[in-house]
């Protein structure tokens, strides 16, 4: 037989197999993909920054088709997203328990002693290589904006060497969180009216020395509160939100004014309200 | 009766004698593009070594059982590519399928290394250096692991380099492949370890 025709065949022959073998299994093996997976993807707002506990706003889409999860666990979002979310998939529509971020650090430029002056890079991460930072407490806010400076909103200003959070302005994504080397950033409900601003576990004595609006665990706030919602942990006080009825007696014993009061409603809420 | 022996001897020879990246220079492309970090690196690897065992099963019995028995064994090349591209989508689809989670772990590297000229080379390499079946997939499992060693070497190297500050005119390419050559180089002393440890 001429050698050409069978080389021809050959190749032709497997190149065929080949197409059908494929074709078979991509028909058998075919991955159904949810056609609502877009949508939803479109209506979550694209920030992808694990609010919600899924890798990003694709893994939240994902398990809202699967189903089992609520809906309402998109904080920057808000209510908004919650309630397009809800309208998409049937679902009852349940508010977001919007967040806020909290400096828990009451140490401004007088209150808060310095260790060393500190003449480097003026950013907190370069401070906060050195020995921690310049102040004498190790749970000080270090006042260069770091969280200032990763806020989408706007929401953080510093003010005497001390970052504090603008409730109004804050949709509870939690970036400053995560740009701040000290972890002195925490986000909580926007519900509650107070909040312990400091982070020291130092013993009482080490805290005074150190700063002035420090908590040093006197205990104070814990036999004073009518709930029992505050308890000492690591010499630091706690408030059990799930107990504080924001009564503000806390606010009245503590000698050294580290529990502090207010509206802490943030961005999405006040957005969602008007 | 299954030689051992000389099964080891193929699998050590495979792995750092004749070591694909560093030896024979095929696959570069990956070994240069996926080694930035340790993750892809290993991630890259694992994809290279189950599809280079995968593509001597399909292609040494076709060359065998096909190619020589019509005499046109002269097609090698243009069949072998043919059957291993055919063959990593169907593996991809079934992974797809079956265990979305390794789908996901060997991701975009699957696809990548279709046409990756290393697993040519393993499978045409097979069949120059007359191998049956058996030593074939030993051969492939070695050059394998070999290209898994290097990469994760190199990796190594490279998340060193990132902290360097060399010269400008360095930056880059230029440094890489240098460091690439010297890890060459290194691999250069094994020639000769397969004679004298069991010859």
């Amino acid at each position: 037989m001429n050698p050409i025709l069978i080389s021809v065949i050959c190749v032709t022959g497997i190149g065929v197999l080949c197409a059908v073998i494929l074709v078979i299994a991509s028909k058998v093996m075919s991955v159904k993909t949810d056609e609502r997976l877009p949508e939803i993807r479109e209506i979550l707002p694209g920030a992808n920054c694990g609010a919600c506990g899924f890798a990003g706003c694709d893994g939240y889409a994902a398990a809202l088709i699967e189903g089992n999860v609520r809906t309402n666990l998109c904080t920057p979002g808000g209510d908004a997203t919650a309630l397009r979310l809800s309208e998409k998939l049937g679902l009852a529509y349940e508010d977001v328990v919007e967040k806020v971020a909290f400096v828990r650090c009451g140490g401004d430029s007088r209150a808060a002693l310095d260790m060393v002056e500190y003449q480097g890079i003026e950013t907190c991460a370069a401070a906060a290589l050195l020995h921690g930072g310049q102040k004498l407490c190790p749970s000080a806010c270090l006042g260069f904006g770091d969280c200032a400076r990763a806020c989408p909103y706007g929401a953080i200003r510093v003010e005497d060497g001390l970052a504090r959070v603008i409730p109004a302005r804050c949709t509870g994504c939690g970036l400053c969180v995560s740009a701040c080397p000290k972890g002195i950033i925490a986000t909580m409900p926007d519900e509650v009216r107070v909040a312990v601003a400091c982070s020291s576990h130092q013993k009482g004595a080490a805290v005074r020395r150190a700063c002035a609006a420090g908590c040093i665990a006197c205990r104070r706030c814990e036999k004073e509160c009518p709930e029992g919602a505050i308890r000492m942990e690591n010499e630091l006080a706690v408030i059990d939100y799930d107990k504080c009825t924001g009564c503000g007696r806390c606010v009245e014993v503590c000698p050294t004014r580290c529990i502090h009061a207010g509206d802490f409603r943030g961005a999405s809420k006040r957005r969602s309200r008007a | 009766m299954i030689d051992y022996r000389g099964l080891v001897v193929i699998l050590v020879g495979a792995v750092f004698v004749n070591n694909y990246v560093l030896q024979r220079f095929l696959g570069i492309c990956p070994f240069l593009g996926v080694s930035k970090q340790l993750s892809s690196a290993t991630g890259m690897s694992l994809a290279v070594i189950f599809v280079m065992m995968l593509s001597t099963a399909v292609t040494w019995p076709i060359q065998t059982y096909l190619l020589e028995r019509f005499g046109i064994g002269y097609l090698q090349t243009i069949v072998f590519i043919l059957v291993i591209a055919a063959l990593v989508q169907l593996v991809e689809i079934a992974l797809k399928k079956y265990v979305p989670a390794l789908y996901r772990a060997l991701g975009i590297y699957l696809p990548l290394i279709t046409t990756n000229c290393a697993v040519l080379g393993v499978t045409i390499s097979n069949i120059d250096a007359g191998y049956g079946f058996l030593q074939s997939i030993i051969n492939a499992l070695g050059s394998g692991l070999g290209f898994f060693l290097a990469m994760v070497l190199f990796s190594g190297v490279r998340s060193r380099m990132e902290e360097a500050d060399p010269p400008e005119a360095f930056a880059g390419l230029p440094l890489t492949l240098t460091a690439a050559a010297i890890v060459s180089l290194a691999f250069f002393g094994f020639t000769g370890v397969i004679e004298n440890l069991f010859g």
